[in-house]
């Protein structure tokens, strides 16, 4: 296995959670930027599945070394709408109050990830420069 | 790198919100525009929003848009004073159909949405600084 798969495996789960909490910020700000647009229905992942896809994508072994693209990151991915705890007369379903906690909290995970992947980053370097 | 994308939702967002609050300011300045005998008066207007995904191949993370701005169709006030220089013939007044409560609401309401969505912008900023400094 060459040295750069070592490096993908070691990074893979850390990265693919970046991206899906990129995914995720996208989702929520445009939540956000249609809080007030008619009908809309605000949409979420479900993280935990996602990132399972995810990371069990990345991990398929290539049948044929450069047959098969590789997978896109974001693949199998569904979103799905949330349950408002009430109706609006419009038929929005964005409550701002939970948005903006839902954004906080992904924008504190994100940092949590970063932090790891930076970890990580560290531990390699220094497996490498001894 | 796609957290470009947060930041082009939530300026679609603002950039909504600041026309939404264009028109209220248009609505409330004449708000007592009084209308020439026979003339029409101003009417209220009111933007639509509508959802505008980036790309067509990724649906749910949609930005908003202005549709269209609508005037209000509710009939023009009529108010009897017979001193006021633009009165018709019967003594009555025809004033703009804006609700001045109904549009200090939609003020209110745009620029708390303004900010939420300027507030998104800050932390994909701030995220997006902390990304680049990876591996440092």
């Amino acid at each position: 296995m060459p040295m750069t798969d070592k490096i993908d495996q070691a990074l893979g789960t850390q990265s693919a959670a970046l991206a899906m909490r990129v995914k995720r910020q996208q989702l929520i700000a445009s939540n956000i930027a249609n809080a007030d647009t008619p009908g809309y229905k605000a949409v979420d992942i479900d993280f935990r599945r996602a990132l399972k896809s995810a990371v069990d994508n990345a991990q398929q072994p290539s049948t044929a070394a450069g047959a098969a693209a590789p997978k896109s990151a974001y693949a199998g991915i569904s979103t799905q709408f949330r349950i408002p705890p009430q109706a609006a007369a419009d038929g929005n379903t964005v409550d701002m109050d939970v948005e903006r906690a839902r954004f906080a909290e992904n924008s504190v995970r994100y940092e949590a990830a970063l932090k790891f992947l930076n970890g990580q980053i560290k531990t390699l370097l220094s497996a490498i420069q001894g | 790198m796609s957290l470009f994308k947060t930041f082009d939702i939530a300026a679609s967002g603002v950039g909504a919100q600041s026309l939404r609050l264009n028109t209220t300011a248009s609505n409330l300045a004449n708000a007592e525009s009084a209308a020439e005998p026979g003339g029409q008066a101003y009417r209220a207007r009111q933007v639509v929003f509508q959802s505008a995904p980036l790309d067509a191949r990724d649906r749910a993370s949609a930005g908003v848009k202005v549709k269209s701005v609508i005037e209000d169709t509710a009939a023009p006030r009529r108010v009897h004073d017979p001193k006021h220089p633009l009165a018709d013939e019967t003594g009555y007044v025809t004033l703009p159909n804006v609700n001045v409560a109904e549009e200090m609401v939609n003020m209110l309401s745009a620029s708390r949405s303004y900010q939420s969505n300027l507030e998104v912008m800050n932390t994909a900023k701030s995220l997006m600084l902390k990304t680049l400094t990876l591996g440092n």
